[in-house]
């Protein structure tokens, strides 16, 4: 029982709000001594780990060289001129596109951006945009179309893992059963991924719906602005 | 025979860059919290670039360093504002549609080497192994768009280390707790974290039943997501715990089909979690959205509905095919 200390300082250190580093360092270390490990050993296993999760941070990293040298030459401002003309796109609908497109190449096992190289630079601006065309866009609808452009990325990644080309998840399911002796045709597996993903597409309309309906609700009590004011 | 392109090679752009950042934070005397979040940058791109040249136990203090650092608030951004918005709409308006270019060329090149990179083979070596295509591509992508905006703009190099290092100083020292998180992932497998939580899942609930069964399986899945922060890493706990014995053996439930969606309701932890920080704790501070918890509080609806999907599903359809 005691080696679940480490997920209580977890509960405590997060709830409390202090320093995430520290909190995941003290329960490393704190479950590592419980376990048996001396302190050299322990320190030890987080460097490995943490070269061999250096893929993680890669993307991001990568990235963002792009973004920001794009941003100074006002990428989101053309995205956000450019949104102005298409009539028919709202702020969810954009991020339902969004979802779909990122769910349908994961499908392949292919992951076509994330949120430093596909939402900073694209998806927010052109929600955002949508949103603006008909008034000022206010700074709570900004924060709440921006999180719900990150869950777009997360639900499109997430849910539609490798159905067509099985290269992360599915394997590691099946290299699973393999290894305790229960064999399972890699097929199947892709099978029972299917209906999951259809009904992430069914849920992601759902909630940018509402999003839609949220945005219009808080202009109609917001009135607009002084006019030729930028938008932030 | 080894692959023309490597992780490796990306992990030397990468560090080269972070180590960049470090030193220019380390010469500019505006900089609030200039010598702390100089040594994390500094630290940072060390463990990046040497990370399979020096021994772990180097690497596991730098990290407990950084950790120091950032807890002692040493880590800070200097104040950048927005700029200058109408100056940005003119410049925005030099190079219109081109500025679109680069962004679009990432997921182009994503796509098209997540296809092709492993099945093209250069003098008798692929130009990249199967299992990092995917990772490869997109890096790939960042690199050449990096190029084409060096073009466009006609940037200097500089400009990018301060415009990059601009984004990931707002980031700040969330960037590496994904990594910290899969060290802890990793520290808890080896303590057997996980065998415990299964005994008391099984211990606490009647799993005969065969829709409890299921319920504690993807509750399980989804609970241990939460605490782990990493669905693969709560698989196998699960499914060794509580899934092959009481869904598969007892009951003569379908193992791909259990395992496919056991998966999937990890994932509805995985939406809830400040644990998996790469998901929800980095885009906060990448969008400079106010709030750890904000994109969380967005998915809780997902998570919900895609849950008990998961749960109806799977009763419905593991114990008949």
């Amino acid at each position: 029982m005691t080696r679940l200390l480490g997920i209580l300082i977890i509960g405590v250190g997060f709830a409390l709000r202090w320093n995430a580093l520290l909190v995941v360092a003290l329960a490393g270390i704190t479950t590592g001594l419980l376990a048996g490990f001396t302190f050299s050993e322990i320190v030890r296993m987080t460097g490995q780990f943490f070269v061999d999760n250096r893929a993680l941070t890669l993307p991001v990293i990568l990235m963002v060289p792009v973004v920001g040298l794009l941003e100074r030459h006002g990428l989101q401002e053309r995205v956000a001129h450019l949104m102005r003309r298409a009539k028919a796109a709202t702020a969810g609908r954009v991020l339902w596109f969004y979802q779909f497109v990122r769910g349908l190449t994961s499908m392949f096992g292919i992951s076509m951006g994330n949120h430093a190289s596909m939402v900073r630079p694209l998806v927010v601006p052109m929600a955002e945009a949508a949103a603006a065309k008909d008034g000022q866009l206010n700074d709570a609808t900004s924060q709440r179309i921006r999180a719900h452009a990150a869950a777009s990325e997360n639900a499109g990644n997430f849910f539609a893992d490798d159905i067509f080309v099985a290269v992360g998840a599915l394997l590691l399911i099946k290299g699973f059963f393999d290894s305790v002796g229960m064999p399972v045709e890699l097929d199947d597996i892709k099978l029972w991924s299917a209906p999951t993903a259809v009904w992430v597409i069914a849920v992601g309309w759902w909630r940018y719906r509402v999003l839609d309906a949220r945005l219009k609700k808080a202009r109609a009590e917001q009135p607009a602005a002084g006019e030729g004011e930028a938008s932030p | 025979m080894s692959a023309w392109l490597t992780l490796e090679h990306f992990f030397m752009v990468a560090g080269a860059f972070v180590c960049a950042l470090g030193l220019r934070i380390a010469f500019d005397a505006q900089h609030p919290r200039r010598w702390g979040s100089a040594a994390f940058w500094l630290l940072l791109g060390g463990c990046i670039l040497t990370g399979k040249l020096v021994p772990p136990e180097l690497i596991g203090y730098a990290v407990l360093l950084m950790t120091v650092l950032a807890a002692t608030k040493q880590v800070e951004p200097p104040e950048f504002g927005h700029g200058d918005t109408a100056e940005l709409a003119r410049r925005a308006g030099e190079l219109k549609n081109k500025l679109l270019w680069p962004v679009l060329l990432v997921p182009a090149v994503a796509v098209i080497g997540g296809f092709s990179l492993a099945k093209i083979r250069v003098a008798d070596a692929p130009l990249a192994i199967t299992g990092q295509a995917s990772q490869i591509s997109l890096g790939l992508g960042c690199v050449l768009a990096l190029g084409l905006a060096f073009l466009l703009t006609r940037a200097r190099p500089v400009a990018a280390v301060d415009e990059g290092g601009r984004l990931l100083q707002l980031i700040s020292w969330t960037l590496i707790l994904p990594q910290m998180l899969a060290a802890l992932g990793g520290i808890f497998a080896k303590a057997g974290v996980g065998e415990e939580v299964a005994k008391i899942v099984a211990a606490l609930l009647p799993v005969q039943h065969p829709l409890v069964a299921v319920v504690a399986y993807c509750g399980g899945m989804a609970l241990f997501t939460i605490m782990m922060g990493n669905a693969f890493a709560a698989f196998p706990v699960l499914t060794l715990g509580v899934g092959i014995p009481f869904i598969v053996q007892m009951h003569g439930g379908n193992p791909a089909l259990m395992g496919a969606i056991g998966m999937l309701s990890g994932y509805c932890g995985t939406l809830l979690t400040p644990m998996a920080a790469n998901f929800n704790l980095v885009p906060v501070r990448l969008l400079e959205l106010r709030g750890d918890m904000t994109v969380i509080r967005a998915q809780v609806p997902f998570a919900a509905a895609i849950w008990i999907f998961n749960v109806v599903v799977m009763y419905l359809c593991v114990y008949r095919f």
